[in-house]
């Protein structure tokens, strides 16, 4: 059963702020999820390996070269506060 | 005279090499069946001029003997693919005002093909839901309706709006992206066919991510054989996913042979928990006799961790889905909400930006990969998901294709099932089991319920067989004749 405090935790880890009010029935309903997941532990996966891919397949290797770039001005177009080439972002350092 | 928004992709091909119709005829149709139609809600985005400009170049390669495989076909995109210079949305407040510098890479071989894109379809919010009810556009309206009634059903979700689109003959075909059950699900909603492939057979560059060992782009289409030519064209290697399947691309449309004999078709007795709609049971049980009197071999198989599989799915997808979410933070695209510092600001934007079942599920990611609980979820549902690999793995040594129903029940109103996430979940317990194991599924519409809503049947194949997916649902399509169609569309 997740309290309050713990939902706090993961909210600001997730960097969401959630109010006060809102902490409560989030708690309760990711509580009611977790309860369900709990099922799994019914399964015995002794040896069993986690998945890590769904089809067999080897990573390929590529020559390790430039293959793009340089596209400052699309990849700063859609920020909501650019600045002659960078982002901006509250001040971060005092 | 047929209308041209009845046709499908196979007929409009063969109207247009045949100059029966232009490109630019057949787009204008659409283009006002499109307007005509703004009350379901399918569209988060029109193009009419990215369209009409397409739809004259196709007319210059249709003229010129060099037309692609969907030359000159008007459809419509998923607002999950990203489209170059058009507002890409997922349907969520925090990607505000984002139009890609680039194209997806399946949307690109679409183009490529000559497709003509009429706009970008509504969806579940970051494709997080089974209803389409989680857009922050709005829900979508079915265009299917109950028999004497006036209700407004849900579409399914995530890609409602395609499958919308696509019933409502407001787009030719659509593209959708699937997860869970995220195209078919839709697809048996509103009684038209849906794919996805293989987890390896589309890109999946320039897809906004959801869960990216899950999600994979398919198509969804009038019927069987506009599937395999729509799959054709979108599907293949891209070195820019490296998820993406080096093999060579079979010719879909060719496997569609309706020669089934000898095939042996797996029933398996874990989908028929208690409480199973009884329509939906009558329903399956007509696929098998349909499949043996086209001579297939049908047997019952076990796949027995299959009520184990929307739990792994639960942890697994929500894990993925807060760590792939963790770029939406006010900085590059999209939503900016500010605050005094830079934390405050990433939490005042993410806040505001994302819904509350996308906040759940990253929260509930956020947990199960968390100091202390990734051994205990994360990596237990990981191990239950090889299980549960196997299992198929196991059953395909005895059978070629798996038949079970794509979901367990018809469309349902809008705004029922919102009471409680797991109800809602419950939605995709026949798809996710194939989603875990990266496997093929089609689902396509086999008959309608005792209400008039259509209701469709799943078909599930080995990894990267899709050629005997496609070949079975053409055979299944022809048994079930399935003709009928929504009140407006003149059903």
């Amino acid at each position: 059963m997740l309290d309050k405090s713990t939902v706090r935790n993961i909210a600001f880890l997730a960097r969401i702020d959630v109010p006060d009010a809102d902490l409560e029935p989030l708690a309760h309903q990711l509580s009611g999820i977790l309860d369900w997941v709990e099922q799994l532990q019914e399964v015995n996966t002794d040896g069993v390996h986690p998945m890590s891919s769904v089809t067999e397949m080897t990573m390929t290797w590529r020559p390790d070269e430039v293959t793009d770039g340089g596209h400052r001005d699309k990849v700063t177009a859609n920020a909501p506060a650019a600045r002659d080439g960078f982002f901006a972002v509250p001040k971060v350092v005092e | 005279m047929t209308k041209l928004t009845s046709l499908t992709i196979a007929q409009c091909r063969d109207g247009l090499r045949k100059g029966d119709f232009s490109a630019r005829e057949l787009t204008a149709t659409y283009i006002q069946a499109m307007e005509a139609h703004r009350d379901l809600n399918a569209y988060i985005t029109e193009t009419p001029d990215i369209a009409l400009s397409r739809a004259q170049d196709a007319d210059e390669r249709l003229k010129a003997g060099t037309a692609g495989a969907m030359e000159g076909i008007p459809v419509a995109i998923k607002d999950l693919f990203c489209t170059e210079g058009v507002l890409t949305t997922a349907a969520s407040h925090i990607l505000d005002g984002f139009k890609p510098g680039y194209e997806s890479t399946v949307s690109a071989n679409l183009k490529k093909a000559g497709a003509v894109m009429l706009g970008k379809t509504n969806l579940d919010e970051f494709a997080m839901g089974s209803s389409n009810m989680t857009s922050y556009y709005g829900g979508v309206k079915n265009p299917w309706k109950r028999q004497g009634e006036d209700t407004d059903l849900v579409p399914g979700g995530s890609s409602g709006g395609s499958a919308a689109a696509v019933a409502a003959h407001i787009a030719a075909a659509a593209t959708g992206t699937d997860t869970g059950g995220s195209i078919r699900q839709p697809a048996a909603f509103c009684g038209i066919t849906g794919l996805k492939p293989t987890y390896g057979r589309c890109s999946r560059w320039g897809v906004v991510a959801f869960a990216s060992s899950l999600d994979q782009a398919g198509p969804m289409t009038r019927d069987v054989r506009d599937a395999a030519i729509m799959l054709g064209a979108m599907a293949g290697h891209d070195p820019k996913d490296a998820t993406s399947a080096n093999l060579p691309l079979p010719d879909f449309e060719a496997a569609l042979t309706g020669d089934i004999r000898g095939l042996r078709v797996g029933i398996p007795k874990e989908y028929r928990p208690d409480g199973l709609d009884p329509q939906i049971q009558a329903l399956w049980d007509q696929g098998v006799e349909w499949l043996k009197a086209a001579g297939a071999e049908v047997r019952e198989i076990s796949l027995p961790h299959t009520k184990y599989a929307l739990a792994t799915y639960y942890i697994v997808a929500p894990a993925e889905c807060s760590s792939n979410l963790a770029r939406y933070d006010g900085v590059r695209f999209g939503l900016r909400v500010d605050g005094d510092s830079l934390d405050d600001m990433y939490m005042n934007t993410r806040a505001a930006g994302f819904g509350s079942e996308v906040k759940r599920r990253i929260l509930m990611g956020t947990y199960v990969l968390s100091a202390g609980y990734y051994d205990a979820y994360y990596l237990k549902a990981q191990r239950v998901r090889t299980l549960i690999a196997q299992d198929f793995a196991n059953a395909f040594k005895d059978v070629d294709v798996i038949l079970t129903p794509t979901a367990p029940s018809a469309a349902f109103g809008m705004g029922e099932n919102m009471d409680d996430p797991i109800t809602m979940y419950l939605n995709d317990v026949f798809t996710v089991p194939t989603s875990l194991a990266g496997l093929p599924g089609l689902s396509l519409p086999a008959g309608l319920d005792t209400q008039g809503l259509p209701l469709g049947l799943q078909l599930i194949g080995k990894p990267w067989d899709e050629e005997t997916v496609l070949r079975v649902g053409g055979v299944l399509e022809t048994a079930a004749g399935f003709t009928a169609k929504p009140a407006l569309v003149g059903g």
